[in-house]
């Protein structure tokens, strides 16, 4: 027990003594999660800026609800200057242009961003039938209530954290267990460590220890981060992430440790490391949702140990399942730690 | 305190390198041992064997009435082991890494400014081990070797980095030792530092033990004859060749120097003549039967 516990600081005073392993599994994740989480709109939809040119009369004379409504997802400047609102448009200060010609609403919009392009259009499509209808005088006889299947909340940021999380938390196991066994077995503090009375399970331990206090680590700053700075919002089944980081870190330690086993130098175990867990984040939904992925990605993602964390983080975190979500995937993780380990203890040596 | 230490017949071969060919040897409790042999001789690899870090691929080792290779814990607490290369935990200072040692013994923390002590270390205990010199980092193995008071130390080339203060220092450390009744063995180089430390040497080369004795029974049975020099102009050189017992003399600027194998009749003669000046005597030294030994052309 004091051998397993000095074993496990010497290796945590290890970790946060090394400034690049601490960027590299801190840091450097949080820099994406500012990048995904600031650049793609962090807060909700953004608004549509439309010019609009001279008097239109659908949106002018529209009831105040209607106005009220439009509002919130049209900003609406007037001008005089059609030219110079089209301009505009094609530079991109604006996403549409319209005026009233006759009885026809003149809508011009930029490709350039096709989800806005899509808005526009559908919006002022909306805005003429009902203005269309509101003529005739009938009351409407169909209505539509839309709302989006996740949390009301959903953003941006609610599918990045756990992705960029899970991502952190894979290469920070990984590429720990694999320089620390390739380390410790060149520079023969593994054969030091033979011939101490410490058992085999003791070093084993302490290692796992520190990995997963290190993903602990690693979450509480993400989530904090998320929560304080982007808003992000937990839902209720969250703590559940505990156990399923667990899981998932001895699934990546595994990982490290093949890499280690495998490897002759430190350069290639991190060489080895980076070879499986990049592509593992980018296959796992780590960086963008898979759902337009082909058929073959989503079946590779499947033997990949960061797209079942992921997913449980995902059900767990934001879209508001019960704890049982990530039970499979616990299962799913454990069992693939099993199996690697058992590969990787087979290629294991003491020394080279 | 003290163990006992039995090697019978080891065997290693590496592919077609039979890097221990048959290497039996036994040492008494409180024994201070050692292992002198060139380069690629089969010290190291005769000590990890005797250590348990390897099995034999034959022969048996015992230490007391355990078999190393078994990694029995109760032993293992009672040995104390540094090896060839350092081994320390990453940028851990000099103080965590005795400490974290000590409780891997299973030792209480106050040893550790004991050992920083012993081995010279007080004013870098809380540098990083990355940041010591080469010989500084092989102090601090040493003191990790014997952080826990083990009654069986094994020293693979102590020395070999230190400079001549911390070489004489270290001396005194594993004299102390020893002398506490503990036993000692160690592989070194340095023909002086075996003769210095050790009870019993055993000269290996090409992974045989090619004699093993006291060092200072090596050194007789060699039968080489002494030099004995005197300043210039002390004594001229016909005179010294017409002495009886001198064997051959040698006449050169730096002084007169007459080689024999009886130097008591020579010194006396010389007292005669009044002929002192400068006086140096020079002994076969465990060096020159290492040389007669193993030869001067380079190992592998
Ligand atoms: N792991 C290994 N794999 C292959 N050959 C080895 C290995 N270790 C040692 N040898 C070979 O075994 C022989 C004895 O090596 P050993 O390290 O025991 O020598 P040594 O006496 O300790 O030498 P030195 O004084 O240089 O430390 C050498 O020829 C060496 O090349
Ligand atoms: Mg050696």
């Amino acid at each position: 027990m004091v051998a397993f516990k000095s074993l496990a600081v010497a290796m945590l005073k290890g970790f946060f003594r090394d400034k690049m392993a601490v960027f590299f599994a801190v840091i450097f994740p949080l820099m994406f999660l500012a990048l995904f989480g600031g650049l793609l709109g962090g807060s909700g939809g953004s608004e549509i800026d439309v010019e609009q040119v001279g008097k239109v009369s659908v949106l002018d004379d529209a009831p105040k609800e209607v106005r009220a409504y439009l509002k919130e997802s049209l900003d609406i400047h007037r001008t005089s200057d059609e030219k110079a609102a089209i301009r505009k448009v094609r530079t991109g200060d604006a996403d549409a242009m319209i005026t009233q010609r006759g009885d026809t609403l003149v809508v011009r919009f930029s490709q350039a961003d096709q989800v806005k392009a899509a808005t526009v259009q559908g919006t002022f499509q909306g805005i003429v039938q009902s203005a269309n209808i509101a003529v005739t005088g009938q009351q409407p006889k169909y209505a539509l209530e839309a709302d989006q299947v996740e949390d009301d909340s959903l953003s941006t940021i609610q599918f990045f954290t756990p992705g960029l999380m899970g991502w952190a938390i894979a290469s920070g196991a990984t590429f720990g267990a694999a320089t620390n066994l390739v380390v410790w077995r060149k520079n023969g503090l593994l054969r030091r460590l033979r011939l101490a009375p410490v058992p085999t399970w003791a070093v084993v331990l302490a290692r796992i220890a520190v990995s997963v206090a290190i993903a602990a680590v690693q979450a509480a700053i993400f989530i904090g981060v998320g929560v304080g700075l982007f808003g992000l919002q937990l839902t209720g089944s969250w703590p559940m992430i505990v156990p399923l980081l667990a899981a998932g870190t001895l699934s990546f330690m595994a990982i490290g440790l093949l890499a280690g086993a495998v490897a002759k130098s430190e350069e290639a175990a991190v060489g080895i490391a980076n070879f499986v867990v990049l592509p593992m984040a980018f296959l796992s939904g780590s960086f963008f949702p898979l759902d337009g992925a082909p058929g073959w990605v989503t079946a590779v993602s499947e033997v990949l140990p960061l797209k079942h964390l992921n997913e449980g983080m995902l059900d767990t975190m934001v879209r508001g399942e019960g704890p049982g979500a990530a039970l499979l995937p616990i299962v799913i993780l454990l069992g693939f730690a099993v199996v690697v380990s058992a590969v990787a203890s087979r290629v294991f040596r003491w020394d080279d | 305190m003290g163990a006992e230490i039995t090697a019978e017949g080891l065997v290693m071969t590496y592919g077609d390198v039979r890097a221990v060919d048959g290497v039996s040897f036994t040492v008494a409790s409180g024994e201070f041992f050692g292992l002198l042999g060139p380069n690629g001789a089969g010290k190291t690899t005769t000590l990890e064997m005797v250590e348990g870090l390897r099995r034999p691929q034959s022969g048996s080792v015992r230490i007391d009435d355990h078999i190393p290779s078994k990694r029995e814990p109760e032993l293992q607490r009672r040995m104390g082991v540094q090896l060839q290369a350092s081994s320390f935990f990453e940028r851990l200072t000099a103080r965590e890494q005795l400490d974290t040692f000590g409780a891997l013994y299973g030792v209480a923390a106050g040893r550790t400014d004991e050992m920083l002590e012993q081995v010279g270390l007080v004013d870098k205990a809380d540098d990083r081990t990355e940041d010591l010199s080469g010989g500084q980092k092989q102090r601090l193995s040493i003191a990790c070797a014997l952080i826990h008071d083990p009654d069986v130390v094994f020293l693979d080339e102590p020395t070999a980095a230190l400079d001549p203060q911390a070489r004489r220092n270290l001396w005194d450390v594993l004299r102390s030792i020893n002398d506490s009744g503990r036993t000692v063995i160690l592989t070194t180089h340095y023909m002086d530092e075996a003769e210095a430390l050790c009870d019993r040497v055993a000269i290996m080369d090409a992974g045989r033990i090619l004699e093993l004795d006291t060092p200072a029974a090596l050194v007789r049975g060699l039968d080489a004859p002494v030099r004995i020099s005197v300043a210039p102009g002390t004594l001229d050189a016909d005179e010294a060749r017409a002495m009886a017992g001198s064997d051959d003399v040698a006449d050169e600027e730096s002084g007169l120097t007459i080689t024999t194998r009886d130097p008591a009749r020579i010194l006396t003669e010389l007292a005669h003549r009044d002929a002192l000046d400068g006086l140096s005597v020079k002994g076969a030294s465990l060096e020159d039967v290492f040389l007669d030994l193993t030869g001067r052309e380079y190992r592998a």
